[in-house]
């Protein structure tokens, strides 16, 4: 019961901090999930982000999902999700009942705008630790450049691809050139 | 009947929406409108919304359109139904993971999958800073957002050199918001 509250209250910590969408909330799981907590270890962590971008809806609800049910089954899971959930939805059912203006109050907008920032940092943060802890060999590398270099294009010319097709066609090459590399695997395994 | 259609709607974007909520916007967008909930002027004031405010960016707007529809009933029946597809689909990953993990051609797949998707990430954070750091208007470079930007840089990455752990992205956020009170005024 007592780990029940905490995933819930972790969770709920989690949502009210996430601003900008689920790549910022990977900084907010590593640092509160793996370093502090170690619910989970940074492998898991890059496998179920992986699983995330791959399965439909909000990256948020997959990682909750996931540590949830390592720590105590279905209910650690219903827990942390409903943590998650829960700020936001309060927030803004209260701002959809009672500000019809909420982005023209100065001071938001004004906050707004350095967490913004903020948000940018958060990402760029979560994307450089894992690189850090990336295998050193030179295939992932030349994925990484070319994914990134393609998705700053997509970016910068609003074209509509979606990532889940660079994330796709990654996983296509790599399970060529694992073909590739084992000529023998065929006779290997049908034996 | 209105909360019958919400929660067909948001199912529908909760199990097609994949990429994140950058790329779930157009489909929402699409459901929003093809039953009329919404005109595109009041759907994209809600998108502003649910971008500036905590949490999810999806579950977010299921939230806003669902209140907006039908009160408390429609926000948490819009809410459900939203998380649901992935909550059920991860739960089902999870639960198989270890046994499809030990798979050699799906280590092959994740190998590649992993490095493209930290490129992706990558992609994504130098955008955000490089666009709401370097702001021209009228031709010339605005300076509060670029030191607004240096400052907050120098105070994340600068606190993990100083002290073990650097400080935590909930202090970051809060300095931000103050820091953007600062720059630009109540």
């Amino acid at each position: 019961m007592r780990l029940i509250l905490e995933l819930f209250l972790t969770f709920a910590k989690i949502g009210l901090f996430t601003f900008g969408g689920g790549y910022a909330m990977l900084s907010l799981i590593e640092n509160t999930c793996v370093e502090k907590k170690q619910w989970i270890t940074h492998d898991e962590m890059m496998n179920i982000t992986v699983i995330a971008e791959s399965t439909p809806g909000p990256i948020a609800i997959n990682c909750a999902t996931f540590v949830g049910y390592r720590q105590k089954g279905f209910f650690g899971a219903l827990a942390a999700i409903v943590g998650m959930v829960l700020p936001s939805f309060c927030i803004i059912f209260l701002i959809s009942m009672f500000l019809d203006r909420f982005l023209e109050i100065s001071w938001i907008a004004h906050a707004f705008q350095g967490i913004k920032i903020a948000v940018g940092i958060l990402i760029l943060d979560a994307a450089i630790r894992m690189f850090r802890k990336m295998q050193k060999k030179w295939t992932p590398r030349i994925i990484l450049l070319s994914a990134a270099a393609a998705m700053l294009l997509i970016t910068v010319f609003s074209l509509r691809i979606s990532s889940v097709i660079l994330m796709l066609a990654a996983g296509a090459i790599s399970l060529v050139l694992f073909l590739a590399a084992r000529p023998s695997a065929k006779g290997g395994d049908a034996a | 009947m209105i909360l019958l259609e919400l929660l067909l709607g948001f199912l529908k974007v909760g199990c097609f929406a994949f990429g994140g909520a950058y790329a779930a916007i157009p489909l929402i967008r699409e459901v929003v409108l093809s039953y009329g909930w919404l005109d595109d002027e009041m759907m994209s004031y809600m998108i502003a919304v649910s971008e500036s405010t905590p949490g999810p960016i999806m579950v977010n707007l299921a939230t806003y359109v669902g209140s907006s529809q039908a009160g408390i009933l429609g926000a948490l029946i819009a809410t459900f139904a939203v998380v649901l597809p992935s909550f059920v689909i991860t739960l089902l990953v999870t639960v198989l993971l270890k046994a499809v993990l030990k798979n050699a051609y799906v280590q092959a797949v994740l190998g590649g999958m992993k490095p493209c998707m930290i490129g992706i990430i990558f992609a994504v954070g130098a955008w955000m800073i490089f666009r709401n750091g370097i702001v021209i208007q009228e031709g010339t470079l605005l300076l509060r957002p670029l030191i607004l930007t240096l400052v907050l840089a120098l105070i994340y990455f600068g606190a993990g050199k100083v002290r073990k752990g650097g400080i935590s992205p909930i202090l970051l956020i809060c300095i931000a918001a103050v820091a953007g009170i600062a720059a630009y005024g109540v």
